[in-house]
């Protein structure tokens, strides 16, 4: 089976993140960049369905130069290749333009399966696995807990507020994973190694024939008119525990009247 | 007027969820609200009383396995459909998992820009977003097409507005690419009458020092007696303590309720992100260095087993 794994570099969301006072998208010149972390969940279930069915495993990044680090990273767990869209004009592109991009690159190589993160931790839109799907008129399986291949039939627990869902779909589809479908593993020294040499192909806009006026702030489709930091939390009052702390907990909620 | 198009968040257990209200209540600023149930056979007839209640002067129905049977791709085609014949001011979606799928296909479909979680929402189409965990208040446009926002749960105070809606039936047809993925089975999870996390005006959450699964009852009978939603942290989640669909979080739900109780919970960033908008923050840590102290309006340092089972009987006395 043909898998492509879409990966995002984002800020980490461990340290403080903010937007550009420049241009009003997300800082990650002088953020500390990482993997998504949901993606690592798709890199695992990728492997997972390789080793169990055979195939070749290919990692799909759009970003900037320095995104490199974060291809390396998940070539270390175990996938064969990567490619890596990167172009200047991309920079500032909305989830609509993005997903034109990615669809377009998805569409020259080929897979039998597309695993993403169901969310990114910066953006946390959600809506790409489905933009994908719409685009190339192929299957979506969104929010995965559970995944199962059986030939070309694949079958999803997609986690809903109420339970869950069973969706089931043939190949190509696009499958969103969420962090409960697997524990990922950790890149081992010779997986580092290896990953150095792994081959990363490079693509512009021009090598996929998308308009360069059709994504970055040029082709946006939505615009941050302002930002500002939110003011922050403050400590309130805080009691040790003497035997009252329970008591004392309901006397304030009483007073906020929510007792 | 140009309408506005209010596609409805409802399940045939919860009926009308407390985001659509919130929806029809903000539609009502930008245009003549309609509202749009996708659902099964007979889900119109099931929501209208109460979509009439806050002011829903028409209801778009679309109906049946045609819609019902496939995921998430027939409703963005009905919605792309009607947006085309009706040429509304606006269109607002629930920022639900499924809200924001239809909404990222429609706005594939119809070429047109999207916004996502948005607390508020402008006459002008201008919508306001919380970002970066509760870090930084954004204010964002649509710049090409209509604005197709989704709404944030809990964002608003749904106000009656009595309307005597229309039905008119509409008539999906799903394309084949909309059907590749069937939906064979949906299984409810959630237990008892608990309000539904995201939408709840109180959420009562325990993390790792709940300590097991089974001494999560001292979290859910506090939650109970305050009428809350039971929420988890990702360590408990991860621990087996709780299911995933209650974990709140930057991996989990983002809830903004009246009240937040965090109990066992030490309030790493991963958690915050999920929580710290919420209105007044309580805390129980048996470590008084806990970050989850630094946010919190009141704290209590001490063994969450006696302080939690102490309050529990205070709450009861008082009732």
């Amino acid at each position: 089976m043909n898998i492509v794994v879409l990966v995002k570099q984002v800020p980490d969301s461990g340290a403080e993140r903010t937007l550009s006072a420049s241009d009003n998208t997300v800082e990650r010149g002088s953020a500390n960049n990482v993997i998504n972390e949901m993606d690592e969940y798709a890199i695992e279930e990728a492997l997972k369905i390789k080793e169990a069915h055979g195939g070749e495993v290919t990692v799909l990044t759009m970003g900037p130069e320095r995104a490199t680090e974060s291809i390396r990273k998940a070539l270390s767990m175990g996938p064969d290749k990567a490619v890596h869209v990167q172009d200047d004009a991309l920079h500032g592109s909305c989830a609509v333009a993005t997903s034109k991009v990615l669809a377009t690159a998805l569409g020259t190589l080929n897979a039998d399966l597309i695993i993403c993160g169901a969310e990114s931790t910066d953006g946390r839109v959600q809506v790409l696995p489905h933009m994908i799907a719409e685009r190339l008129g192929i299957a979506a399986l969104t929010g995965a807990r559970k995944l199962t291949v059986d030939g070309a039939q694949l079958t999803a627990e997609r986690q809903t507020d109420e339970g869950y869902e069973v969706v089931t779909a043939a190949t190509p589809a696009v499958v969103s994973v969420w962090d409960t479908i697997n524990e990922p593993r950790y890149p081992s020294f010779k997986g580092i190694m290896a990953a150095k040499k792994k081959p990363v192909q490079t693509l512009s806009l021009a090598d996929l024939g998308v308009a360069a006026d059709e994504v970055g702030a040029a082709g946006a489709t939505s615009a941050v008119v302002e930002f500002a930091k939110r003011p922050v939390r403050t400590a309130g009052t805080k009691v040790v525990d003497e035997g009252e702390g329970g008591v004392q907990l309901v006397q304030y909620l009483v007073t906020e009247k929510f007792v | 007027m140009a309408e506005v198009l209010v596609v409805v968040e409802a399940s045939q257990a919860a009926g009308v969820k407390k985001v659509t209200l919130e929806m029809l209540t903000i539609a009502r600023g930008l245009g003549e609200v309609s509202a749009v149930v996708l659902g099964g056979s007979g889900a119109a007839a099931q929501f209208a009383e109460k979509l009439g209640e806050y002011g829903a002067t028409k209801i778009y129905a679309g109906e049946g396995e045609e819609v019902d049977g496939y995921l998430v791709a027939p409703k963005a085609t009905a919605v792309a459909e009607l947006v085309k014949r009706v040429q509304p001011a606006a269109v607002l979606i629930a920022s639900s998992q499924e809200g924001k799928e239809i909404a990222g296909r429609l706005a594939v479909k119809l070429d047109n820009g999207l916004l996502t979680d948005a607390v508020e929402l402008a006459a002008d189409g201008t919508a306001t977003q919380v970002v970066f965990a509760g870090a930084a208040i954004v204010k964002s446009k649509v710049t090409k097409g209509l604005p197709i926002v989704t709404i944030r749960p809990n964002s608003i105070t749904p106000e009656p507005a009595p309307a005597s809606p229309a039905v008119e039936q509409l008539t999906v047809v799903a394309t084949d690419a909309d059907k590749l993925t069937k939906v064979v089975e949906r299984v409810a999870e959630q237990k008892g009458s608990r309000p539904e996390l995201t939408e709840a005006s109180i959420v009562v959450s325990g993390g790792r020092g709940v300590a097991s699964a089974d001494n999560f009852k001292v979290v859910e009978e506090i939650a109970d007696l305050l009428g809350g939603a039971v929420g988890a942290s990702r360590a408990a989640v991860d621990s087996g303590y709780y299911p995933h669909q209650f974990q709140v979080g930057q991996t989990g739900k983002t809830v903004s309720p009246q009240l937040y109780v965090a109990i066992g919970i030490s309030g790493a960033i991963q958690h915050r992100a999920g929580m710290q908008t919420s209105k007044t923050i309580v805390a129980v840590n048996k470590d008084a260095e806990a970050p989850i102290f630094e946010l919190a309006d009141y704290g209590v340092v001490g063994d969450l087993n006696k302080v939690v089972p102490q309050a529990a009987e205070e709450i009861r006395k008082r009732k």
